[in-house]
């Protein structure tokens, strides 16, 4: 370990707090949101890699992987989205996405 | 040394997280995030995890954000004028919330003792690669289907319609 276990954390949790801040300030902007979420999914993983480096175990880094797995699955399914519904009803802002139908 | 550069990192991950997410230009915020993750891939350098710092850079900064980056570019939405900035009430759980979580972030940074890092046994690749593809064999194939969800997925929302 090159710092304590709990500096990291706290670098994690006030990255995370930044993350659910930008969800919260821009709750009307699907892009932003989608930016909150990868903040804070970043912080989980700094999380997962520290307690990897700390307990001398490899399972930190697997899980890391496999959120980056799942964030990339997720932000592309995402943008998809965003893009069907912007052609459709030329906005961006979450209040007026309501329905995905035809 | 490592500690210097720690911390020089931890502040770089956190001032452009900050300008990152209030920045009113989408670009910009994604220019801002891609050198966050930089930095947060220096550090999972340092905690003995090359190779997800490989795939932070390549898959987060690389793939991820110039993903970001084509939606944003080719719906147009950076030049757009209406991108109103959020108002104050929009912003007040936002700062109710960054009060309590500085506070108590404060009190446990000022309560914990500081003890010594202990010495962690080295951990190479080729024991990641035992763990991924031995104990978490079946997880490996949960994301594969995944991935193959999500491809069907993005096919099908994003497919030309006959309007």
């Amino acid at each position: 370990m090159i710092v304590p276990l709990s500096h990291l954390l706290i670098l994690a949790s006030i990255l995370f707090s930044l993350g659910l801040i930008c969800v919260l300030i821009w709750r009307s902007n699907i892009i932003m949101i989608l930016i909150g979420i990868e903040i804070m999914l970043n912080a989980a993983m700094l999380v997962f890699v520290s307690g990897s480096n700390y307990w001398g175990d490899v399972d930190g880094q697997v899980f890391a992987l496999m959120i980056i797995a799942m964030t990339s699955a997720e932000v592309s399914l995402a943008l998809a989205m965003v893009v069907y519904l912007h052609r459709r009803n030329k906005t961006v802002n979450v209040d007026d996405l309501r329905e995905l139908k035809d | 040394m490592e500690q210097t550069i720690f911390y020089i990192l931890a502040g770089v991950i956190i001032i452009a997280t900050l300008f990152a997410i209030t920045e009113k230009h989408p670009v910009h915020a994604i220019i801002y995030l891609v050198t966050s993750f930089f930095a947060l891939a220096v550090v999972f350098y340092q905690l003995a995890a090359p190779l997800i710092a490989m795939f932070e850079v390549i898959i987060y900064a690389g793939a991820v954000m110039v993903l970001f980056m084509f939606v944003i570019m080719m719906l147009d939405l950076g030049s757009e004028k209406d991108a109103k900035r959020p108002t104050l009430t929009h912003c007040i759980p936002a700062l109710v919330l960054a009060g309590v979580i500085l506070v108590s972030l404060s009190l446990l940074a000022f309560k914990q003792s500081g003890a010594p890092p202990i010495v962690s046994p080295l951990l190479s690749i080729k024991d990641f690669a035992l763990s991924l593809f031995g104990k978490y064999g079946v997880a490996i194939e949960i994301i594969s289907m995944q991935l193959l969800f999500a491809v069907v997925g993005v096919l099908y929302l994003g497919r030309r319609r006959k309007l």
